[in-house]
């Protein structure tokens, strides 16, 4: 649970992600879930619960769990004045890694999306689909058992979403396991093993594709039933508003 | 659908023209909401800030209340120094006025965040312009006006200005902040249009300080003190001739000065006040036009990054090998520090006035009458002690400048740093070395400069080295701990951040410790010194117990503030 003064972002959410998965966190704009993701990464204190990585208490040994994590968040903040191998190198060193297999690793992901030539650039002539690439290739650098994402497809080109993609699906199938907010329901719903919905701070659905259309009583696809879950009907007003 | 074509009809022919008042609002509740903002400790912090600036205000209106009573009491020559001095003053004021709109001129019509919004929408330019000056002059003005408070309270109090001086004091300080406005941003808006905007800024702040590095340094070279003897010129009437000879007849704060100078000594000369509103309007009206030429060229290429390499060269090889033994974690932090500040022109380019402060103070110390009649072995090697104190002094004020922001500069990537497995403590006490030991550096070179140049005893050049080095270490544990407990998360611009009340409580924390140091240290010196010039004895006992305590004090305030720092920085919630 996380409360800000009286206001409840999360509350009570119970959720186990099992090794390999590729698991998808829904929800409207407001709904908690940047701020579940937080958590789970370290950077927010839960008001009350726990958050375990691979079996590792964060709040009790940070460290340890950390060390088994990846974050990439949703705005691609990085230090404007370092070049884009040196924020990677700068990344592993705070996994304590370095040194010729974690360079080697760090040119092969910038050369997936496309950044080999702008790696000695200064990240402040990046664009924002870049940033955004340069963070997603610092999240995978240091190899972590466990990777957060919030909104990953947020400024990419179609070609590195679909570089992404495919990453994420070779990466869970390793063994590995992502968890991963977004509201590209298609990219959820093709990606994703098990998906929660989340609103109000409370997960409303949870299960596999099949799992969702039960508890949405019909059929459809992932937009129909996560309409239908959360109560979003905004179109009948569409005329209102377009009039007004 | 008869009704809907006619709206849309209408709407057509609609032509929005936003108002200078619609384009200032949101500025205007901006700072309103940063008024009613954190109510939690706001009374107290309002309480500090007006006991420290209304003591500020009477320092500097006291001073020269003073000062023109004495000029007052002159006859004939006295009125010509009261206002060869608000000349001066005056001269002052619009110089920084120059170089202070320059550079705001760059953020408030280029680089500010609200000028997508702005320029893509249905705004008339004047509109866009005249709102972004009044935006550029209130930013790059307010601290200039609080001065100019106590400078014109003290003429008008001292000269009999009457009811209405104020009104007069605002009449020519308004044109006078306006001017400065204007050629701000024209210079501004003509290096954008041939530089990058973010290359506009690097000159832009290299420029600025060599230029206030350049006046400083020639204010002091001249040795203005000896100008103040009349006894240095041949007669009576060469000095009067100087007096009364218009410095800069084409400058508006000489305007100013004869406009404020002619209503108290109560021969009203408006011609001055003509000039002065006259070519402000004139300024605003070619600003304007030259902004209808320009500003979007100028504002496209603004959006234009510079390309920017950096490769890793020998210095940074070099760096790499010196910080291996303190382990991956902890060297990467180190270089990334080093990194960040050396490729920002903004932060490194202050280190030039720096420097030439340092020249200033060296150049101070070595024209002290110290030489002669009178100066004794016990004045001679007093004068290197209390010289730490001005040496503290120098030291607070450069870690609020470059250790007080590190924290704050880390709000934007506080993401990386939390969700990464290290401790806070690894990340505060990489900033407190790389900030330190510059600092030593430069502690050890001005102490030892100095001492060198008075040629103190040695054991006074031991305890000032020592001392200074101790004192380092408290001035930046400090700056880190509250720097920590006051981050500014949201500011970009590390140079404001020093200005915050956490800064402000900073500064008077290390004047505290500089001052505790000193006290404590001075009975133990006072009685080695007596000893020295008059043979008395002194205990090893007072020697221990006061320099032992000076360190302690030194130590408690670099641990103490680390300590809660750390504490602080693990519960920050971004």
């Amino acid at each position: 649970m996380k409360k800000y003064g009286d206001f409840t972002a999360v509350a009570g959410v119970n959720l186990e992600v099992p090794r390999g998965e590729l698991f998808g966190f829904l929800g409207p704009n407001g709904a908690g879930k940047t701020t579940t993701l937080r958590m789970i990464a370290g950077i927010l204190r839960p008001t009350s619960g726990t958050v375990e990585i691979g079996g590792v208490n964060i709040s009790k040994d940070p460290i340890a769990a950390k060390m088994k994590l990846g974050f990439i968040p949703d705005r691609p903040f990085i230090y404007e004045k370092l070049t884009g191998g040196e924020f990677l190198k700068f990344v592993a060193g705070l996994y304590e890694q370095e040194g010729p297999q974690v360079e080697h690793r760090a040119r092969e992901l910038l050369a997936l999306f496309d950044l080999e030539e702008w790696r000695d650039e200064l990240v402040e002539s990046y664009s924002h689909g870049m940033r955004q690439k340069l963070i997603i290739s610092s999240a995978f650098v240091h190899r972590p058992e466990v990777i957060v994402v919030d909104e990953p497809m947020v400024g990419l080109d179609p070609k590195a979403a679909r570089i992404l993609k495919d990453l994420f699906r070779e990466y869970t199938q390793r063994g590995h396991t992502i968890m991963m907010s977004t509201h590209t329901l298609e990219v959820a719903e093709s990606l994703c093993n098990r998906i929660g919905i989340i609103q109000g701070g409370k997960i409303r659905a949870l299960g596999t594709m099949a799992d969702l259309r039960k508890t949405a009583e019909g059929g459809g696809g992932l937009e129909d039933i996560f309409l239908k879950l959360t109560g979003e009907n905004s179109a009948r007003a569409l005329v209102d508003v377009l009039d007004a | 659908m008869p009704e809907a074509a006619a709206t849309t009809g209408a709407r057509a022919e609609v032509r929005p023209d936003p108002s200078l008042w619609h384009l200032l609002w949101p500025k205007y509740l901006t700072i309103r909401a940063r008024g009613t903002g954190e109510k939690r400790g706001r009374g107290a912090r309002l309480a500090l800030l007006g006991t420290f600036g209304f003591l500020f205000w009477s320092f500097v209106f006291g001073v020269l209340y003073r000062l023109l009573l004495y000029f007052r009491g002159v006859e004939e020559i006295g009125p010509l120094l009261a206002g060869k001095l608000l000349g001066m003053l005056l001269v002052g004021f619009f110089s920084i006025l120059l170089l202070s709109n320059i550079i705001t001129a760059l953020s408030s019509f280029f680089l500010a965040k609200d000028l997508d919004l702005l320029v893509a929408g249905p705004v008339d330019w004047l509109n866009v312009y005249l709102a972004k000056l009044v935006e550029t002059v209130l930013n790059s003005s307010w601290m200039v006006a609080l001065m100019a408070i106590p400078t014109f309270a003290a003429y008008g109090i001292a000269y009999d200005g009457g009811w209405a001086f104020p009104f007069i004091a605002a009449a020519v300080l308004i044109p006078l902040l306006v001017i400065p406005g204007v050629i701000g941003s024209a210079t501004t808006l003509i290096l954008v249009n041939v530089f990058p905007a973010r290359r506009t800024r690097d000159i832009l702040s290299v420029i600025a300080v060599l230029t206030a590095g350049g006046i400083v340094l020639l204010f002091r070279i001249v040795r203005p003190e000896q100008l103040a003897r009349p006894e240095g010129f041949r007669s009576l009437v060469d000095f009067v001739t100087v007096l009364r000879t218009p410095t800069s007849p084409y400058l508006p704060s000489e305007w100013a000065q004869n406009a404020i100078m002619s209503w108290l000594q109560f021969k009203l000369d408006y011609l001055p006040f003509y000039m002065l509103w006259t070519t402000a309007a004139a300024f605003v009206v070619f600003g304007a036009l030259l902004h209808r030429g320009l500003y979007l060229k100028g504002f496209s290429k603004a959006q234009e990054s510079a390309a920017r390499w950096a490769r890793t060269g020998l210095f940074s090889g070099f760096m790499h090998r010196v910080l291996n033994p303190l382990g991956i974690l902890r060297r990467e932090l180190v270089l990334k520090e080093l990194r960040l500040f050396f490729r920002d022109t903004t932060q490194w380019s202050q280190l030039i006035l720096l420097a030439v402060l340092v020249v200033v103070y060296v150049f101070n110390i070595k024209f002290l009458p110290l030489k002669g009649e009178g100066i004794t072995f016990f004045l001679l090697n007093v004068v290197p002690f209390l010289n730490l104190v001005l040496a503290g002094f120098v030291l607070a004020s450069v870690a609020a400048r470059f250790i007080f922001p590190g924290v704050s500069l880390e709000g934007r990537t506080w993401w990386l740093l939390r969700s990464s497995p290290m401790s806070m403590g690894d990340l505060l006490w990489s900033k407190f070395w790389v900030g330190t030991a510059p600092l030593i550096l430069l502690a050890v070179t001005i102490v030892g400069v100095t001492d060198y140049l008075l040629a103190v005893a040695p054991f006074m050049f031991t305890v000032s080295v020592l001392t200074i080095i101790g004192m380092t270490f408290a001035v930046s544990g400090l700056a880190v701990g509250f720097g920590t407990a006051f981050p500014q998360f949201e500011t970009e611009n590390a140079a404001q951040i020093p200005t915050s009340f956490g800064g402000l409580l900073f500064m008077m924390s290390s004047i505290a410790v500089i001052g505790g140091v000193v006290i404590l240290e001075a009975r133990p010196v006072y009685s080695y010194l007596r000893q020295q010039t008059f043979g008395d004895p002194y205990s090893a006992w007072e020697l221990g117990l006061g320099f032992g305590l000076a360190a302690l004090l030194c130590i408690a305030a670099t641990v103490i503030p680390m300590r809660l720092a750390r504490t602080r920085l693990e519960a920050v919630e971004r």
